[in-house]
């Protein structure tokens, strides 16, 4: 496969942003975790719980410093290698990125090292309070990013600028209270949290199994399937609400993640499962949920949800007019400052679909050049890959409520049952470990690649987006960042392992004594059977 | 919102112009010493315990000073949109280098100390070097070819072209730039190491660190020279549109002038080299006389004058461009919305005093040598 500079970026990207979503949850979720238990070694002084915390931190560090360092990239990628879209967008998007610096990720770094290095600097109150400050800092560094997220996804609070050929902001207000970024926020969170419930239940349940560290991996897991319950029960029911902010926003993505071809009369019904065929422009061998789709897409019984077909006719009407506004621009860029009012009402009437016309440039110069047959093949381009987006939603969707299942499971026993645990659900926890990175990537992939072709729906293709660059200077960085990036993962999964392995280093002479003494009670018996 | 017109459009833009120095000044403030030490690691700590010591003095602070950096990246995407857009993908391998570098050392610091061999550790050590040393000598290399005029060309879409190659930032007066800003980051690194260490290490700190500020001096001072006598200038020709919109084809531009007009133009910026000269020559005889805080100051304080006098220098270019002088980005022609600029300024004014806050604080909390008692007593969770 021949790859052109558009492909060859794309793919960088996607691999340094999946790679960097390889950290990202679990920091998320473990500084919260970190946080809670380490208020209550403040609220009981019971010294097994500081080391909990100080475990814990540990992995939680070794795990930041990959999120930060790869998150660096992320930043910087914008400008390298989608310069056109930087110049393009960077009025609305530029801000919220900085204002994560600001906000959030300063917080977050300059209290993680009190975190690690202040213990007998400062009181235990402070300490608990630079902890939680670093779990906030990263769980706001996460809502400014979606809120740039988002943008892209539902670009509101802008328009574009014929004088300075880019789109700028409106309203900062709709930017921040975008529904779509608010959505994600907290669905991307929560599978944080899920994410690092699952990683701290399966390493605990690794301890039980060994029978090692039975106090602290017990301890562990009651936090764990406690956060991690409220978590995956929030990951779908916000992972519903964004579906239904993409009915009305992102009417294609939503239609090719259910492989619905033709519009359906209401309530539509939902395809549990199947195989879409995009030459044949059909679902085969698919599994109906009636009414479920109409449910779940409108919340009614009568609103109708349109189908690939119907939707790709619609681009072509959208294409005709972004024209008009290019044409409208062309006449008003031509006239140099001394537009004429004609021109400016026929640019503004049609600016809402200028990003259509841009299309065309994939196949013309002139996008008005454009023959029927490329304006045909540039609707057709607003399809997004429909059977990878199918599937990879239904995979987060059904690891999303294994989640849930296997959260209430712990939370009961670890309540209900005296923290008995049946020794195939140890092992169970154990392989599970790998599941949530999968869910959330599956997750991202139907954000992103859903939203092809563009990097901002509706407003700039993707194909527009990249940097003057050569194949081979793209090729380069691209071949630097597998292998630095392998490199780095491979040291990374060594040391985790490594301190996983090791354990809980005894720092606190007490938490040996007080272990000793309350575990009397806990001794003597198989931690598979209920105490007594 | 009607709000944000209450500040010129004008005026936000040089605002955010000087904020951008700020930003950019605060990073090399903080993260300077941090990238100096990492480039004399292998010169002033021989030992695995005396490295740990030197790694130990920026392991709690080194990730929020790092922050500077990023959030001065942020910045520029967010007020110098086309800023952010040309330079970051023309010097687009030098980027990949820097990003390199400051990828391996945040993890050089972490994992370093996690493994008792040996061969893992000099691995992490040479990390170290290179994260301080690379970016060190990439952001001086930067800015003298920003100096020079960059090869880019904007197309009517506001596309840049950039001309240039990778080897083509690697000449004389960039070098030069380069070994400017290693010998002044090198000098921080130093007076740092000289602040938070005893013994050995600190006394190679205060040999190193007062060659440093000598040659801060000297490659400072060439680099002036040769500025004023080699090196084509630039000026906006006809009227200056101050608030027009943000598209920089619309201003014409000459080349050919001498960017040392600036001084007579605005003698009041004398006070930057003044300010670079002299705080480097304070560093010096801190050093030599072993007033450990007043080195730190007059080494910060060289800092600051040394990237000022280039920002006061090229006022009101930004990125000049050496192929197509129209297409040069300005203050006035390259900037975001004024909305944009005015709500970045609500959040700078916000959280930029709470920041240096907190900042103070955690230095604060932190102050005190770091020594080898500390290093081997608490060898499980230090670095």
């Amino acid at each position: 496969m021949e790859l052109d500079i558009v492909e060859l970026s794309r793919l960088q990207f996607a691999m340094t942003a999946m790679y960097h979503f390889l950290f990202v949850p679990l920091t998320l979720g473990l500084s919260v975790i970190v946080a809670i238990m380490e208020t209550v070694y403040v609220m009981t002084n019971r010294p097994i719980w500081r080391q909990m915390t100080k475990f814990w931190a540990t992995l939680f560090g070794i795990n930041f410093v990959l999120g930060v360092a790869t998150g660096i990239t992320m930043e910087f990628q914008f400008g390298m290698n989608w310069s056109y879209y930087s110049h393009y967008v960077g009025d609305i998007f530029g801000a919220p990125l900085a204002i994560e610096g600001l906000m959030a990720f300063f917080l977050e770094a300059t209290f993680v090292g009190l975190m690690f290095f202040g213990w007998d600097k400062m009181s235990k109150v402070a300490h608990c309070v630079v902890t939680w400050l670093v779990a906030i800092g990263s769980n706001f560094s996460a809502l400014w990013i979606l809120i740039a997220n988002g943008w892209m996804q539902n670009p509101v609070g802008a328009e574009f600028n014929p004088m300075s050929m880019r789109m700028e902001m409106t309203s900062f207000f709709d930017v921040m209270f975008n529904h779509v970024a608010q959505a994600k926020f907290v669905h991307t969170v929560s599978a944080g949290y899920v994410t690092a419930s699952v990683f701290v239940l399966g390493v605990s349940a690794w301890y039980l199994i060994k029978g090692r560290h039975e106090a602290l991996a017990r301890r562990s897991i009651a936090v764990a399937a406690s956060f991690g319950l409220a978590g995956a029960l929030s990951v779908v029911v916000l992972g519903d609400e964004s579906g239904y902010s993409a009915t009305h926003t992102q009417k294609m993505k939503l239609a090719a993640i259910e492989g619905m071809w033709e519009t359906e009369e209401a309530p539509a019904p939902f395809n549990l499962i199947g195989v879409p065929d995009m030459e044949e422009r059909e679902t085969k061998y698919a599994v109906k949920i009636p009414v479920a789709m109409g449910l779940l897409g409108t919340r009614s019984l009568t609103e109708e949800m349109s189908g690939i077909n119907d939707l790709v006719i619609e681009s072509e009407k959208r294409i005709r007019n972004g024209l008009i506004a290019y044409d409208a621009l062309m006449d008003i860029r031509a006239a140099k400052g001394d537009a004429t009012p004609e021109m400016t009402a026929r640019f503004e009437d049609h600016s809402d679909d200028l990003g259509f016309a841009f299309l065309l440039k994939r196949y013309v110069e002139d996008p008005r050049q454009a023959t029927e047959d490329q304006i045909a093949m540039a609707a057709e381009d607003t399809v997004p890959g429909v059977p990878q987006l199918f599937w990879a939603f239904r995979i987060m969707v059904g690891l999303g409520f294994m989640f849930i299942g296997v959260m209430l499971f712990f939370f009961i026993r670890a309540n209900f049952y005296r923290m008995s645990f049946p020794r195939w659900s140890l092992w169970a926890a154990v392989f599970a470990i790998p599941t949530p990175w999968i869910a959330a990537e599956a997750g991202w992939f139907v954000a992103e690649f859903g939203r092809q072709p563009w990097t901002v729906d509706g407003v700039l293709p993707t194909a527009l987006s990249v940097s003057h660059l050569s194949v081979t200077q793209v090729a380069l960085t691209l071949a630097g960042f597998v292998t630095f990036y392998s490199i780095l993962f491979v040291i990374e999964m060594g040391l985790m392992v490594k301190y996983i392995r090791k354990g809980p280093f005894m720092d606190v002479p007490e938490t040996d004594a007080w272990t000793k003494r309350h575990e009397g009670r806990l001794s003597g018996r198989d931690f598979t059977q209920p105490a007594e | 919102m009607i709000l944000h017109e209450f500040l010129d459009f004008e005026v936000l833009r040089v605002i955010w112009w000087l904020l951008l120095g700020v930003l950019l000044i605060g990073f090399a403030l903080t993260d300077g010493f941090d990238l100096g030490v990492g480039a004399l690691l292998p010169f002033v700590a021989r030992t695995d315990v005396e490295r740990r010591v030197a790694i130990n003095t920026i392991g709690p602070v080194w990730e929020g000073n790092q922050v500077w950096f990023i959030l001065g990246g942020g910045a520029i995407f967010a007020a110098w949109p086309p800023l952010y857009a040309v330079s970051f993908s023309g010097f687009y391998l030098a980027m990949f280098l820097i990003l390199a570098a400051l990828i391996l050392r945040p993890v050089g610091f972490k994992y370093r100390s996690k493994r008792q061999s040996e061969t893992w550790r000099a691995a992490w050590d040479w990390a170290l070097f290179v994260g301080g040393f690379v970016p060190a000598l990439v952001f001086g290399v930067a800015v003298g070819n920003v100096l020079q005029g960059v090869p880019f060309r904007l197309t009517e879409d506001l596309l840049s072209i950039y001309e240039g190659s990778f080897f083509g930032l690697l000449n004389p007066y960039a070098l030069l730039a380069g070994v400017v800003s290693v010998s002044m980051l090198v000098m921080h690194g130093a007076a740092w190491l000289v602040l938070k260490t005893e013994g050995l290490v600190a006394d190679r700190a205060r040999t190193f660190g007062a060659y440093a500020a000598l040659a801060t001096i000297a490659t400072y001072a060439l680099a002036g020279l040769w500025l004023a006598a080699g090196i084509d200038g630039y000026a906006l020709v006809g009227e200056v549109v101050t608030d027009g919109p943000s598209n920089p084809l619309m201003s014409e531009v000459a080349k050919g002038g001498s960017w040392m007009a600036a001084y007579s133009e605005r003698p009041w910026i004398l006070i930057a080299p003044i300010m670079g000269f002299g705080g480097a020559a304070l560093a010096y005889l801190g050093f030599k006389a072993r007033k450990e805080g007043w080195t730190m100051i007059a080494s910060k304080l060289a800092i600051t004058g040394i990237i000022a006098s280039v920002g006061l220098t090229m006022f009101p270019f930004i990125l000049p461009s050496s192929i197509e002088p129209t297409s040069s980005l300005t203050v006035w022609d390259s900037s975001s919305s004024h909305l944009t600029l005015f709500v970045m300024l609500v959040s700078a004014v916000i959280f930029v005093p709470l920041i240096l806050a907190y900042t103070a604080w955690v230095y604060k909390v932190l102050w005190g040598k770091v020594t080898a008692k500390d290093v081997m007593e608490n060898s499980d969770s230090v670095y």
